[in-house]
């Protein structure tokens, strides 16, 4: 349904084959591929670039009108982005010699290489990247190694408490909440501990569908994996190209599909992590047990500030025999909330079921390739003519939503009907598939944006929806910013008693001093909002470091207490010291 | 503490709109063609269309009320349905049923009406256009002062007359004893409240969810009036907070983004129940609304009225209002359907939310130049010569502009022909004879009248004027208790002269709009002013009176002084009763009576101490500053008076002893 990578709920980053190479494929100061990627050719019109997407290749001609009458942005007004990193801005690094000599003696591979530190300092936040493209580099990592094995980090750890340097766990670097980010206040060599050599799948057990891997894998080439031997995990989350399985791990990630799935949480049987204490695991592989708070939940969300994950048992399912892609059109946003209600209170959830707001179906049209025959084009008229005029539906109000169905034949179509029944009361059924992405085409033409994510109960969606959105536009004027903001909102997930909703949202930055601030005010006040209006303060993301400051307004003073007295008993040196969370 | 001014609190750089008279179109065109035209208000843009029966049915089919239903018939043994159908009657009592057709009817009779009595209705042009903005963006309360019957109407019309989508009114349920006319009301937007349901939980259900319905989906701008009731001394009352509470809810739990309240103050340079109201505060009862009553009304018709203004204050958001003070994440737990009692924070906002929007109303009433006059006129009983009254009304005109006065003053006119004319407006309260100029206080009495019946026709001229006086009393007022304050202060030093300011503050806070806990930002204002006005030199430590500065004060402090007698006239009668168990309900009587006998003994001169208004909000206070307890005995309240403490507070009032911590500790 996605095609690209463009929900920043990613996790993390990749490259498989050789340390350096990844550097090359990655785009390193923005999004997914450096070959793939949005540009405005010649004659004006977009195209998306590369071979690795449907969309790779065509000519999108309705984007430069969307582009230039949502933003206000022009296409003569271009940012370009700083080509190549300024390695000579980086500060030489400040390693911790015995440490550094410990660790020769052990054989882990290493690097103090610029390129490598400037790489591993940043995640996926709007703040980080844009400082990438202006060339500006803070404080970076000291030093990188690679671990291959569950033993190496055993050794590292241990190491890294002995000489007492500060350790950050990196896997796909695709964090969006700072947790990447090296704390300004730490004094001691910082060290980023890269997972991406811990890629194996070390068994499979097809008698309990589990599947023991190395937490550095990166979520496709696992899933590649796993499809070869007839299996899959069924956990996608939007970043899979690029996030590690230890990142879900730690940031307690959600997938597309979990309805059939499960979340992270719900996937893993067994986790493995080494801590400054020890390595802290579970003695069997037993379904569920009765023994005191589940461990696990301490590790689940712990961002890196408790350890390093370094083997995970997943369960396993059968790749499914059928997949079916859908959409329900809806005359507005309340009709397409209270019909995904419905499905959820019936707990007939398709694999994914996402409902995009008036504003992202519109920007979806924009992403609409260049029609290849007139047939296409009159059906497409038709439909268009179908639902807007027989139906009497407003084009300024009407939404979509995806689904997407998965299992075997049989069992699709019967859930596809009973959906679909549904559906058929708040809605109509229509054929159709959307994605969206635009953060780096924005980047280049003083366009800036990103987006967020909360939970909320079913009562309070709308409302919660309206007022962030609302919130949003309001505080982008009172910042001078002199164009309407794109401020859009989709649910993504559908729970017994609430939905996930993710909020896009962004501006052009043209007369602003500093957009990136403008930026992270707004995007403060929108969690502000959320807040108020009963949201969760992350779904999936994290908290990191860009979010810490609501810790205690959102777990109570208990609660931050507790997690405070774990980190003190598993870490007391403070080595994980990201200072994430907490 | 006292140095920093705050500068948006100056009064005299407020920028005011300028007004158009809406009634010189009326005067050229056809009032029918008017009645008549094309009505196309601007709406709220999230609108979503639905008529008065589907309005009825949101509210009957709500959360909120289906649990209150619930709630009820378990406690009370009914079953849901005879609750359900409780609800829907009392639905039925309150609702409106806004029909376009009476509109037009008003719009046709009310012009006709209009230009009879009134020379001129003005309006701030840009005020409208605010308001034309204000309702596309978010649903709108509209908030009029309430001085009059004719306020409501004269809001509809307006807002029909400029396209505005025509509000829905809360009214009490007086005027459903009117037949015909509470139904025409009701037809055009009105909708009314029981006045006192205090426990009826179903009642509040109802009510609260029908107002909050309408708000909700925007439907039309909410109005109601802040006092509660219409001020019959033209003081703006302490507001209530009820409704205000009510119409804040969908903010607070996040249904609504933000809530538009729209201030409107509404002048009358004459108020057609001028001496309705002075009879009413000196006992005798007001005429039960009746349609017949309505009628005699007609008389008014034939009267001038001068002219009347219409200030549509700006818009103030409520979520900028709120913001840092309520915590709306507070109703997270809670489904939104179960009311909640507001907490402690919810309360003071609301309190201090609703101070704030009277201010703004009472700073945006104009002012006539009778105002002036009859200022002058009750300080001087013995009334004044032609020529010094022009003087002193020159005098302080200036003054009052000073202070901040939103004073319509006409252009390019002399001074002695703006009093004449004012005077000859007004002529039926005063007496004019050989250039002295008098109130009709010595008015000749009838052969039979008696002497307490000569008093109480002295009083409601005299009531009548005090409620001319009364509307410039919020310019005059901090600067008052200021000079006040210093005249009975035992010494200049600032910190002595500030808490003389601040008894007298609070002991006047259920008189005067006073917002809770602004007693320092006042003290700094009034200082201001008088420093400014060269009345006073504000030093480090000290306060010292200017050479020039004597008249000033004297007059600010003659502005107070009718309270200041009243007050101590109340705590001397509650002082000598005798009765033990004085009831609640003899408090007013037993008063009135006390002060008549001290004006029959020559021993009191000020007639404002009859005013039953007077007498309840001292009570208000004694009752606060807790040197008068309420005691309930058997089914009558009766009152428990410290008589130690009340009689300090005379004494301190009356400024023979000094206020002293002690003593306000000691309360």
């Amino acid at each position: 349904i996605c095609l690209v990578a463009a929900e920043v709920n990613a996790c993390q980053h990749r490259l498989s084959l050789s340390l350096s190479l990844r550097q090359e494929i990655m785009k390193w100061n923005g999004w997914g591929y450096s070959d793939s990627r949005f540009l405005f050719n010649k004659k004006g019109q977009a195209e998306f670039t590369g071979k690795r997407y449907r969309l790779s290749g065509l000519i999108l001609p309705s984007l430069k009108d969307w582009f230039e009458g949502t933003f206000g942005a022009n296409l003569q007004h271009k940012s370009p982005a700083t080509p190549t990193v300024n390695l000579s801005a980086v500060a030489p690094p400040d390693l911790n010699e015995p440490f550094v000599e410990d660790l020769k003696a052990a054989g882990v591979a290493m690097s103090h290489d610029p390129e490598d530190r400037v790489f591993r300092a940043h995640g996926h936040c709007l703040h980080e990247i844009f400082a990438l493209r202006e060339g500006r580099i803070g404080r970076v990592p000291d030093m990188v190694v690679w671990p291959s094995c569950h033993k190496d980090v055993e050794k590292i750890v241990e190491l890294a408490c002995k000489h007492n340097v500060c350790l950050i766990p990196y896997g796909g670097g695709t964090s969006v909440s700072s947790a990447l980010e090296c704390p300004r206040e730490e004094t001691r060599s910082i060290v980023s501990l890269d997972t991406s050599q811990m890629n194996r799948i070390l068994w499979i057990d097809e008698k309990n569908l589990t599947a023991h891997v190395e937490a550095g894998i990166i979520g496709q080439d696992l899933e590649r994996q796993l499809n070869e031997r007839g299996y899959c995990t069924g956990h996608e989350p939007d970043s899979m190209e690029f996030s590690s399985l230890g990142g879900w791990v730690a940031t307690r990630a959600s997938g597309m599909k979990k309805n059939i799935y499960g979340n992270i949480e719900e996937l893993v049987v067994h986790i493995k992590m080494v801590t400054p204490r020890g390595v802290i695991e579970k003695s069997c592989l037993g379904p569920r047990m009765s023994t005191g708070p589940d461990i696990h939940h301490f590790i689940l969300g712990s961002e890196g500030t408790l350890g390093v994950v370094t083997e995970v048992t997943l369960k396993i399912r059968p790749i499914p025999e059928y997949q079916k892609y859908g959409s329900v059109v809806f005359p507005n946003f309340q009709q397409g909330v209270a019909c995904l209600r419905e499905v959820a209170r019936q707990r007939c959830a398709p694999a994914s079921i996402r409902l995009m707001d008036n504003e992202q179906f519109q920007f979806g049209h924009a992403l609409k390739p260049q029609v290849s025959s007139i047939f296409t084009s009159f059906l497409d008229g038709l439909k268009k003519f179908y639902i807007t005029k027989f139906k009497g539906f407003d084009p300024h109000h009407l939404c979509v939503a995806t689904l997407l169905f998965e299992g075997d034949r049989g069992k699709v179509l019967q859930h596809e009907k009973q959906v679909y029944d549904i559906a058929a009361k708040f809605g109509i059924h229509y054929k159709k598939h959307l994605c969206v992405c635009v953060q780096d085409l924005g980047m280049d033409y003083y366009v800036i944006g990103e987006s967020f994510e909360t939970s909320v109960p079913w009562d309070r969606v709308l409302d919660l929806c309206r007022n962030v959105k609302e919130r949003i536009v309001r505080e982008c004027k009172e910042r001078g910013v002199q164009f309407p903001p794109l401020s859009t909102c989709r649910v993504t997930q559908t729970y017994d008693a609430g939905a996930c909703v993710y909020f896009y949202f962004a501006f052009n930055y043209r007369g602003l001093s500093d957009p990136v601030h403008v930026y992270e005010q707004v995007e403060h006040a929108a969690r502000e909002e959320i807040l108020a209006n009963g949201g969760s303060l992350s779904h999936h993301h994290g908290v990191g470091k860009l979010r810490k400051e609501w810790m205690k307004e959102s777990v109570s003073g208990v609660g931050l207490g507790m997690l405070k007295s774990v980190k003190e008993y598993v870490d007391p040196q403070n080595v994980f010291g990201n200072r994430n969370l907490l | 503490m006292f140095s920093v001014f705050i500068q948006p609190r100056h009064p005299v750089l407020k920028k005011r709109d300028d007004f158009e008279d809406v009634l010189e179109e009326r005067r050229r065109s056809s009032d029918l063609r008017y009645a008549l035209r094309c009505y196309t208000p601007t709406l709220y843009k999230g609108l979503v269309p639905c008529k008065a029966s589907m309005l009825k049915s949101i509210v009957l089919q709500s959360d909120h009320l289906q649990y209150v239903i619930k709630q009820v018939s378990s406690e009370s043994g009914d079953s849901a349905e005879c609750v359900a159908e409780e609800a829907s009657l009392i639905l039925d009592e309150m609702a409106h049923r806004l029909q376009l057709s009476t509109i037009r009817f008003f719009a046709f009779t009310l012009s006709k009406a209009f230009k009879r009595l009134f020379r001129s209705v003005c309006v701030n042009e840009e005020g409208i256009q605010r308001l034309q903005q204000a309702v596309q963006e978010h649903p709108v309360v509209l908030l009029p002062s309430h001085r009059s019957y004719m306020d409501f109407l004269m809001m509809s019309y307006l807002l029909y007359m400029c396209d505005l989508p025509l509000p829905v009114i809360a009214a009490g349920m007086d005027f459903m004893s009117m037949k015909f006319v509470g139904e025409m009301l009701r037809m055009s937007g009105a909708f009314f409240i029981r006045r006192s349901f205090g426990g009826d939980k179903l009642y509040w259900a109802v009510f609260s969810e029908y107002v909050k319905t309408m708000l909700r989906n925007g439907y039309a701008p909410v109005e109601f009036f802040l006092e509660g009731t219409r001020s019959r001394t033209c003081k703006s009352l302490t507001p209530k907070m009820g409704l205000l509470n009510i119409v804040m809810e969908p903010f607070f739990k996040g249904e609504l983004f933000d809530v538009n309240l729209v201030p409107v103050s509404i002048s009358y340079e004459r108020i057609l129940e001028e001496s309705l109201y002075a009879r009413e505060l000196l006992g005798v009862p007001k005429p039960k609304e009746s349609t017949s009553g309505l009628l005699k009304a007609r008389r008014v018709l034939s009267e001038d009225y001068g002219s009347m203004h219409v200030y549509f204050g700006h818009p103030v958001s409520l979520r900028s209002l709120a913001e840092g003070k309520i915590n709306r994440s507070q109703y997270n737990l809670l489904p939104r359907y179960i009311p909640q009692k507001p907490r402690v924070d919810t309360h003071e906002f609301l309190n201090d939310a609703a101070f704030r929007l009277v201010r703004i109303q009472e700073e945006n009433m104009v002012l006539k130049p009778w105002v002036l006059i009859a200022t002058l006129l009750l300080q001087n009983p013995d009334g004044l010569e032609l020529s010094f009254l022009t003087e002193q009304t020159d005098w302080l005109r200036h003054l009052a502009l000073a202070f901040g006065a939103f004073l319509d003053w006409p252009n390019h006119e002399a001074c002695s022909e703006v009093v004449s004319c004012s005077l000859a407006l007004h002529r039926h309260l005063l007496s004019v004879s050989a250039g002295h100029v008098q109130l009709n206080v010595t008015d000749a009495p009838q052969d039979e009248t008696t002497p307490e019946e000569a008093v109480f026709h002295r009083a409601v001229v005299v009531l009548s004027c005090a409620s001319y006086r009364n509307q410039i009393l919020h310019v005059f007022l901090r600067p008052a208790l200021l000079a006040v304050a210093m005249q009975s202060a035992n010494s200049n030093r600032k910190d002595d002269v500030y808490n003389c300011f601040n008894f007298l503050r609070n002991m006047f806070s259920n008189e005067f709009i006073l917002c809770p806990g602004d007693s320092v930002q006042d003290f700094e204002e009034a200082c201001y002013l008088l420093m400014k006005r060269g009345v006073l030199q504000v030093l480090e430590h000290e306060i010292v009176m200017s050479a020039s500065g004597h008249s000033t004060l004297a007059f600010l402090c003659s502005v107070l002084d009718p309270f200041l007698q009243g007050y101590q006239v109340v705590c001397r009668c509650l002082c000598e009763e005798t009765n033990e168990n004085l009831t609640e309900k003899e408090f007013i009587p037993a008063v009135r009576s006390f002060a008549l006998k001290l004006i029959l003994a020559g021993r009191l001169k000020c007639c404002e101490a009859l005013s039953s208004d007077l007498q309840k909000n001292a009570l208000a206070a004694l009752l606060r500053l807790k040197a008068v307890r309420k005691v309930k005995v058997g089914d009558q309240v009766t009152l428990k008076v410290n008589k130690i403490a009340v009689n300090s507070l005379e004494d301190t009032l009356g400024g023979k002893i000094p206020t002293l911590k002690p003593i306000l500790a000691r309360l």
